[in-house]
């Protein structure tokens, strides 16, 4: 069977004036894998993850996501992805059902169907009894799995998720990962930044940036044996050392 | 449009949910028309003042009469010292004082000519001179009832007529400026922070990278902004129409599609301001010095153009709110109709689309 790829970066490349955010980087994502995109601080992660989300032209290369070009197909690109942010990307003075409600509208979907959605996420999180409660009142663990969940709210073949764990315990980052799974098993492409090496542990293939270009990629059990040794950790480090730019 | 109507009604969420603002949103305006109306006045009525008078003839008598009697003056004290009228000053208990000489009537029939000091309390200038005008056109007015008499060539004119409008009401400067603050506040301020405000809390981006159209997120943050614009501008007139005895002279259509013009050029101001900055903070004290402070200044709601230094009055020529005031002025007080106006209004449809055009351009759609 052949492999069906979803997201395709041909020596992608995004230039601020002299400085070269992400430079030349290739790699193909298949439908339904969740893949970690790790580097450190001003590596050019989110600027490579801006581009493939129509968020940010490409100064040069290829670069195709759901089968659409990211220099002329945003449009449809923006429909069939989901996005959530490092920051966190729920209103607060909303409500759990209200944020659902907008986010269903702006992506255009049925006054029925986001009901429906609704319903049905509220299920999966347990949070029937908050639907009416504002978001600023939930606890962060909650409203990580929400933001995720907003994410996916009309059903996107393809979700970016742009450090989604920063500041959450460890127990909800594991519930957290278990959505992951979840979407991942129903077919959904993830494609995830993070700087948590036991979260890279838990994704099906790994690339590692640094200064701009991609250092390694591989299965996380590859990318050990490669480099001898039997933790993310070491090999991120390994390779973060020869980093010659810093934030 | 549903894309739309959900965005729309998530901004409503947004400022129906901020109880505080929403109060000072409906709260500022009324408030102002009150202060302004009431409190801030510089209208002078019931002012306390004291008479000194130590010769307690005819003609001083005749003059605290007619001091009492006119509408302005209230008799607090009658001191029978200069150190008593001291004392009524620094308790803040009169606000001017008359100081008759002795023997006063004698000294004007026989010597031809007398003085009264008038003392004003001139911590607050404007109040101070404005009380020593009227007591002094009072005192004219029974000079010129004697020199009647005597025959004497002697005539006064009583200058501060000119330099106040008869009623003295300041309702007349105040409401239309009033509305054109109150609109540049609400729209530019509040619209440029409700953008900036995304920006900063990170949903921008998940805006950006929805397939929602960004002029639709501008236009949909402005819908609500208009909508408390069109209800400020409502209580401003309601107010000044049967609170503060301001009838509207010209066309309330016009006036009200005037004042909508002028809701669009500040929530363009306001969105030049959003795509600027990238916070709440700036974006609000951009605001406030940007459009604020010239408005205040340049609008001739406070200070009088016309007595401006030439390169100032040029400079007022760029703010918005001039155009409005004057516009507001011209139909509202005067009663004219578009035929007086419509060049004051093509300038400001024309600044309004050369903003709403630059703001266009400046607007990023995407994040670099």
């Amino acid at each position: 069977m052949e492999h069906k790829y979803t997201i395709t970066a041909d020596q992608l490349t995004k230039q601020f004036g002299d400085f070269i955010a992400v430079d030349h980087i290739s790699f193909a994502v298949q439908q339904g894998e969740i893949f970690g995109f790790l580097g450190a601080n001003g590596a050019g992660k989110t600027t490579a993850m801006r581009m493939l989300c129509g968020l940010s032209l490409p100064s040069s290369g290829k670069a195709t996501v759901a089968g659409y070009d990211v220099f002329t197909q945003t449009e449809q690109i923006k429909q069939s992805i989901g996005y959530m942010s490092q920051k966190f990307s729920l209103y607060e003075d909303l409500t759990v059902t209200e944020n659902m409600r907008f986010y269903g509208g702006i992506y255009g979907m049925r006054i029925a169907a986001i009901k429906d959605r609704a319903k049905e996420i509220l299920a999966q999180l347990h949070l029937q009894g908050e639907k009416d409660t504002l978001v600023k009142s939930l606890p962060l663990g909650w409203k990580q799995k929400l933001a995720f969940s907003v994410a996916m709210f009309h059903r996107p073949g393809i979700v970016f998720l742009d450090e989604p764990t920063g500041g959450v315990d460890p127990i909800t980052r594991r519930e957290f990962w278990e959505m992951i799974y979840a979407a991942a098993a129903a077919g959904t492409t993830i494609f995830v930044t993070t700087h948590y090496m036991d979260e890279a542990e838990y994704c099906n293939r790994v690339s590692i940036m640094v200064d701009g270009q991609i250092a390694a990629m591989d299965t996380p059990a590859g990318l050990k044996k490669q480099f001898a040794t039997d933790s993310m950790e070491t090999v991120f480090l390994q390779l973060a050392r020869k980093a010659v730019r810093t934030e | 449009m549903q894309q739309f109507l959900s965005f729309v009604r998530k901004e409503f969420y947004h400022i129906l949910r901020d109880r505080r603002t929403l109060f000072i949103l409906f709260g500022m305006p009324i408030a102002q028309i009150m202060l302004f109306g009431f409190a801030l006045t510089n209208e002078v009525k019931n002012s306390k003042i004291a008479i000194l008078d130590p010769s307690r003839d005819v003609l001083s008598m005749r003059i605290t009469d007619r001091l009492e009697a006119s509408r302005y003056f209230d008799l607090a004290t009658a001191p029978r010292t200069m150190q008593e009228v001291d004392a009524a000053f620094k308790k803040g208990q009169i606000r001017m004082a008359v100081v008759f000489p002795q023997r006063f009537h004698q000294q004007v029939v026989h010597g031809n000519s007398a003085t009264i000091q008038l003392i004003a309390d001139a911590s607050d200038p404007n109040t101070a001179t404005t009380l020593v005008n009227y007591a002094n056109a009072i005192i004219q007015d029974e000079q010129k009832a004697l020199n009647g008499l005597q025959k004497v060539p002697y005539r006064i004119e009583p200058q501060m007529r000119m330099l106040y409008n008869p009623q003295l009401k300041g309702a007349y400067n105040f409401v239309p400026g009033v509305m054109a603050m109150i609109l540049l506040l609400v729209c530019t301020m509040m619209t440029s922070i409700a953008i900036v405000k995304e920006k900063e809390t990170g949903t921008m981006e998940i805006l950006l990278a929805s397939p929602l159209r960004p002029i639709l997120v501008i236009v949909a943050k402005a819908v609500p902004y208009l909508a408390v614009s069109a209800v400020n501008v409502a209580s401003i007139l309601l107010l000044s129409v049967f609170v503060l005895d301001l009838p509207i002279q010209g066309s309330l259509a016009l006036l009200v599609g005037e004042s909508l013009l002028f809701t669009i050029t500040s929530l363009t101001l306001g969105l030049l301001i959003s795509s600027v900055t990238n916070s709440q903070q700036v974006a609000m004290l951009i605001s406030l010095m940007g459009m604020f402070l010239p408005t205040l200044m340049f609008s001739g709601f406070m200070f009088p153009i016309e007595n401006m230094p030439l390169p100032m009055q040029i400079i007022s020529n760029i703010v918005p709110a001039k155009w409005f005031f004057y516009i507001v002025k011209a139909v509202m007080i005067k009663g004219l109709g578009l035929h007086a106006i419509w060049k004051e209004t093509l300038i400001l449809a024309g600044m309004t689309t050369f903003l709403l055009l630059v703001s266009i351009r400046k607007y990023k759609i995407r994040l670099a």
